[in-house]
């Protein structure tokens, strides 16, 4: 988990700052929905990105507020554990069903 | 001669209150001479614990004005301004036993925990190998060891330490500096089982490298380090399968 939140917290790093840049650049002379949908639809290396950053995302919050649960609450043990997983996996299938909507269907 | 004022706390472990003394201010005193001059001359049943006095066996730490400090070594114009008073209570995150005594048993037995104990590579069953070990001073792995040898085991880092505070189960930055020196001990051949110990939530990986125990080791160690040297060492075995 240690690694996993290690992993995740590099890969977010840049994913967050190519994220950021990338609206700031498509934004410039403004954008309108049916724009953003014409240019996304069928992006596959961009779709890949960010089902990648969702799943980081997912992970790396759950693992986060577990730490933290363990230390300020003393929410600790197995059960916990699973039930944080559990978030994690949810936020992450929020956010790779978001790509998925604007990416494809 | 001018009053130094003290409070010192006092109780067991069902719970105690500040009492207040005041002993003559000298020019050299440390805070351990002004324990021992209100417990020979004005409180006979206060209790705290000391031995050396010279800063080489690690009793005598207490908490002075909010932080853990070697008592023996600790000059009292180090911490305390003219007319300013001292506050010494127990060491915190140790179940007190008395006064400024506390029961170092959680401590130590953390450290047979991480797997503070040497298990020679040549004789496991801990006789002395027939043929010197040869470690070169100049290794990378010697220097690392050197670094974290010199602990006195005196508990101030354990006391200043938050993850202990949070979390009773937490080895503490002691008994892992421990467990580091013999990571880097290429005498050692217990690492497997070391490494499994000082891993997870009990161990290195809860470590937020706030250094406080770095900051407050009157031997000037550095145990966040050796820490950090865990939790590498962890990643890359667990990574390249060497564990």
């Amino acid at each position: 988990m240690w690694a996993v939140q290690r992993i995740t917290a590099a890969f977010l790093g840049l994913a967050v700052i190519v994220h950021l840049v990338t609206i700031m650049l498509a934004i410039r002379g403004g954008l309108s929905a049916a724009e953003i949908l014409a240019r996304t639809r069928g992006a596959e290396l961009w779709f890949g990105f960010y089902v990648l950053f969702a799943l980081c995302a997912g992970l790396h919050g759950a693992i986060g507020l577990r730490n933290i649960a363990g230390e300020w609450l003393g929410l600790r043990g197995r059960t916990v554990d699973a039930l944080w997983m559990g978030v994690g996996l949810a936020t992450a299938a929020f956010g790779i069903r978001a790509a998925w909507g604007l990416y494809h269907a | 001669m001018a009053d130094l004022k003290v409070r010192i706390w006092r109780g067991d472990a069902e719970g105690g209150a500040f009492a207040e003394y005041a002993v003559p201010a000298r020019e050299n005193q440390t805070i351990l001479d002004v324990v021992t001059q209100i417990q020979r001359e004005q409180q006979p049943d206060l209790a705290y614990r000391f031995a050396c006095r010279v800063g080489m066996c690690g009793s005598c730490a207490m908490e002075v004005n909010g932080r853990a400090r070697w008592t023996c070594r600790t000059h009292v114009k180090r911490v305390a301004s003219a007319g300013e008073t001292l506050e010494i209570r127990p060491l915190a995150n140790l179940p007190v036993i008395r006064d400024l005594a506390t029961d170092m048993a959680p401590f130590f037995d953390k450290w047979a925990r991480a797997g503070g104990k040497f298990q020679p590579k040549d004789a496991p069953d801990g006789a002395v190998p027939a043929e010197f070990a040869v470690v070169p001073p100049e290794s990378k792995k010697r220097q690392a060891a050197d670094a974290g040898i010199e602990c006195i085991g005196c508990g101030v880092c354990y006391a200043s330490c938050d993850i202990v505070a949070w979390n009773k189960d937490y080895l503490g930055p002691a008994a892992m500096n421990r467990a580091w020196t013999l990571v880097n001990d290429v005498r050692d051949g217990g690492n497997k089982e070391r490494l499994d110990a000082v891993s997870g939530d009990a161990g290195c990986h809860s470590c937020h490298s706030t250094q406080s125990c770095t900051e407050r080791c009157p031997k000037n160690l550095d145990p966040s380090s050796a820490i950090a040297g865990l939790k590498r060492t962890i990643f890359w075995d667990s990574l390249l399968g060497r564990r």
